[in-house]
């Protein structure tokens, strides 16, 4: 199963970062064998429209699992129809390691 | 014809009531027309009360997509410059309030599979004031959220046999202000001296550095804030064309609806006095 985590920065210490179709990273962490990357977010500077943009990027990733502070509803269009799960997470969650403990605890919300 | 288009930057700093006073001046003895382009908050209709003669729907087409002929190539996705396109399994999303109308889609499908189908984003409305000159506004229905397709549609009917066009400009320097200005042939650019309007004055001349227009300011509000506006202006190509003091006996006219031109009739002439320079100034760079 492959996560994708908005994150503010490269590592499983930085900060995730709330926003969706903006993030400039994204984490894709696949649970099977626990091994991760960081990967630049193609979305975060266009003019309009991030947030499909990210959803496609996500899609044509293969994503199992969107985890962001919230989703706007045309980035929702896109990741439900192509039954990609969304959670969020909090500011109780300080980095992307602590966002993915929650994911395997089964304590983020789901959207 | 002259398209003289009258932009600011900051917002509320006096663009409707120069245009319509430049409107009003020239009337008489010109023919003009008087577009008001902020199709997000028209008012120049409510200083020139006209009378409304027709009412138009603004329009863009969005793709529709024939999936017996889609082949899934997702090349309609890639080509899309505002992501108002997602492609999910099988089937191809269309975000209609991101799609700006432009084609590529169709024009790029190698199948032949979109078609175009149109979508009412809000109102034209033809008006004539001071016996027949035109006034042509657009109205973005609410929650519609992009005004540059229905600024075009609106420049698309501006008439080609009058003398002078007036161009009142939303506020502001991004996609609808640039799509107002766009083959003017000279700005006004009215601003206050302040910090915020010179900063986005700042921003206006940036687009006018780019687009080379010719420009001319008005100082709205003189007299208020400090010197900053006229320092600046100092090293710009563009001259101060009038000086309107900061009087509570205008600000309380406007808001009731009532033309500068009706609060203190002397602007009348002042105005026409600047049609002359611009025209003249028009004459020498060309």
């Amino acid at each position: 199963m492959i996560l994708f985590i908005s994150s503010s920065g490269k590592s499983l210490e930085s900060p995730p970062n709330p926003r969706f179709g903006r993030t400039e990273f994204f984490i894709k962490y696949d649970l099977e064998d626990d091994t991760w990357n960081a990967l630049e977010n193609p979305a975060a500077a266009q003019s309009g429209g991030a947030g499909v943009a990210a959803s496609q990027y996500l899609v044509d990733q293969n994503a199992n699992v969107a985890i962001s502070g919230r989703f706007g509803p045309n980035a929702y269009r896109v990741l439900d129809s192509a039954k990609i799960d969304m959670l969020t997470f909090d500011k109780s969650h300080n980095t992307i390691k602590d966002v993915i403990d929650a994911f395997k605890d089964n304590s983020l919300e789901k959207v | 014809m002259i398209k003289i288009a009258v932009a600011s930057g900051k917002g509320g700093t006096g663009k409707t009531m120069v245009a319509t006073s430049l409107a009003e001046a020239l009337a008489p003895d010109h023919k003009i027309q008087l577009l008001d382009c902020d199709v997000e908050a028209p008012n120049a209709y409510l200083f020139l009360t006209p009378t409304i003669v027709d009412i138009k729907p603004a329009v863009i087409h969005i793709p529709v997509i024939d999936y017996d002929q889609c082949i899934l190539c997702s090349q309609c996705v890639e080509i899309c410059e505002f992501n108002a396109l997602a492609m999910v399994g099988e089937k191809i999303e269309v975000f209609e309030q991101l799609c700006h109308g432009c084609g590529s889609c169709s024009i790029h499908c190698p199948a032949q599979a979109i078609s175009e189908t149109p979508r009412k984003i809000g109102d034209i409305k033809f008006g004539s004031f001071n016996d027949d000159r035109p006034i042509i506004f657009g109205e973005l229905t609410a929650s519609e959220p992009m005004a540059t397709p229905i600024i075009r549609q609106l420049k698309a009917t501006m008439r080609s046999d009058v003398e002078v066009t007036i161009l009142d400009s939303p506020p502001g320097s991004s996609c609808p202000v640039v799509t107002t200005l766009h083959d003017a042939d000279y700005v006004i650019l009215v601003t206050e001296p302040t910090p915020f309007g010179l900063h986005d004055l700042r921003q206006m001349v940036g687009v006018l550095e780019e687009t080379n227009t010719p420009a001319g300011v008005i100082i709205n509000r003189d007299g208020i804030g400090d010197k900053t506006m006229e320092t600046y202006l100092e090293n710009k190509p563009y001259p101060i064309l009038m000086r309107i003091p900061y009087q509570e006996k205008i600000a309380r006219g406007l808001a009731s609806g009532i033309l500068l031109l009706d609060i203190i009739p002397n602007y009348r002439s002042a105005f026409l006095d600047m049609f002359l320079a611009i025209t003249a100034d028009l004459v020498r760079i060309k």
